[in-house]
């Protein structure tokens, strides 16, 4: 029994609440009254249409769907042409977690607001690319902190589970017996106690 | 590249910092935050309350054509959906810590721990103990102990090294084991399964 969740963004998933807190840019195309608190460049009562400013995922979603959109969603920088054409190049060199902490879940959303189909294509693309390196990486490192820097978080989700799984597999093709472990939260619980301690 | 886009200023950000909070500590339970959970329960109450009013001024300004307050309800109303999100999941997400703690840990939380929890887990906790023992009571003749052999025992025997000054711990059949830290002893597999998991002794595998 694991704390882990499943990985399809589910209503209680802190990874999914998270990625849908990261900033879209966006122009008003309606006032809004009494709304003027989210600009931070005016005093203003309220949100004058034509006003640009970066808001959370969750927001726009609610803002851009109905008859009348309140805001028209731009695509963010790193999902833009220019920053396409550095993953079309080569996607393993990138280090993704600069480009987005949530790239991959993030962009499945700012897919919805493209409709040329480009980001879609490029999350394959660069998901496919880098998946041979990264269970390479899974399987030939040991306890390297450095080689996942360059991960975003879905990838290094997938990194933690692969390379506890072949270090599992070592050990049981060592030696077949399972031995006994102290449980994962009481071990954190000891580590913790030790700190205080010191 | 100029910045043509400002940050939207921080508001409606307090539930966030719980899903935060969480986040931060994997495989531990922070302290409960009351103060900030009750402060999203009024961000929540607030926002609430102006939706309704500017629902009513709408509906009155229908008919003079003025200004629609429709955005700014959706604007506020997404904001109430997300408070709410946040709240379920900080909840959610401590129950399912808490309830892994009373597999790993027993049925008995060390004090420091007991304390992060707040009085409404405590009792989640207890009733959550009672209903798995009680489920275990039920199963076969004489009821199982689902919380060990969590791996397939291979020997009846195990050898184990002690980790702390435990003291005297009694066997089912009676004889008295003296636990001391650094000491050795060879000991039935499921005596020493609940002793290993709670961390008292290392299981040697040579």
């Amino acid at each position: 029994m694991s704390l882990q969740l499943s990985y399809s963004p589910n209503y209680f998933s802190i990874d999914d609440i998270l990625a849908t807190q990261e900033r879209i840019p966006c122009k008003f195309s309606v006032n809004v009254p009494k709304l003027g608190i989210l600009n931070p460049s005016s005093d203003e009562k309220d949100l004058k249409a034509g006003t640009e400013l970066e808001l959370p995922l969750w927001l726009v979603q609610g803002l851009s769907t109905g008859r009348q959109p309140a805001v028209v969603p731009e695509l963010p920088n790193v999902y833009k042409e220019g920053y396409r054409e550095i993953l079309k190049a080569d996607a393993c060199a990138v280090d993704l977690h600069k480009f987005n902490l949530y790239y991959y879940e993030f962009g499945s959303y700012v897919r919805n607001f493209d409709r040329k189909n480009n980001v879609a294509d490029i999350l394959l693309h660069t998901f496919t690319t880098r998946f041979r390196h990264l269970m390479d990486l899974a399987d030939n490192t040991f306890q390297d902190p450095n080689s996942i820097q360059k991960l975003d978080m879905l990838e290094r989700k997938l990194f933690k589970e692969a390379n506890e799984a072949k270090i599992k597999m070592n050990a049981w093709l060592k030696n077949s017996e399972a031995p006994i472990e102290t449980a994962a939260m009481v071990m954190n619980h000891r580590k913790r106690k030790r700190v205080n301690v010191e | 590249m100029a910045l043509r886009y400002s940050n939207c200023r921080n508001v409606w950000r307090k539930a966030l910092e719980l899903i935060k909070e969480l986040d931060r500590c994997t495989g531990t339970l922070p302290p409960y935050n009351s103060d900030l959970v009750s402060e999203v329960n009024n961000e929540i109450k607030h926002l609430i309350e102006s939706n309704l009013e500017d629902a009513r001024l709408d509906e009155e300004n229908r008919s003079s054509g003025d200004v629609s307050l429709l955005p700014t309800i959706i604007c506020r109303h997404s904001a109430i959906a997300r408070n709410f999100r946040c709240l379920l999941a900080y909840h959610y997400n401590r129950l399912r810590c808490i309830r892994t703690m009373r597999w790993e840990f027993g049925g008995i939380l060390p004090p420091d721990i007991k304390e992060n929890l707040s009085q409404l887990e405590l009792e989640w906790f207890s009733k959550y103990s009672n209903s798995l023992a009680q489920y275990m009571r039920s199963v076969g003749e004489e009821g199982i102990n689902l919380t060990v052999n969590l791996k397939p025992p291979k020997s009846v025997h195990i050898e184990v090294r002690c980790l702390v000054d435990y003291g005297k711990y009694e066997m089912n059949n009676g004889t008295i084991v003296f636990l001391k830290k650094n000491t050795r002893h060879f000991l039935p597999r499921l005596e020493c399964e609940e002793l290993i998991r709670q961390g008292v002794f290392e299981h040697v595998v040579s």
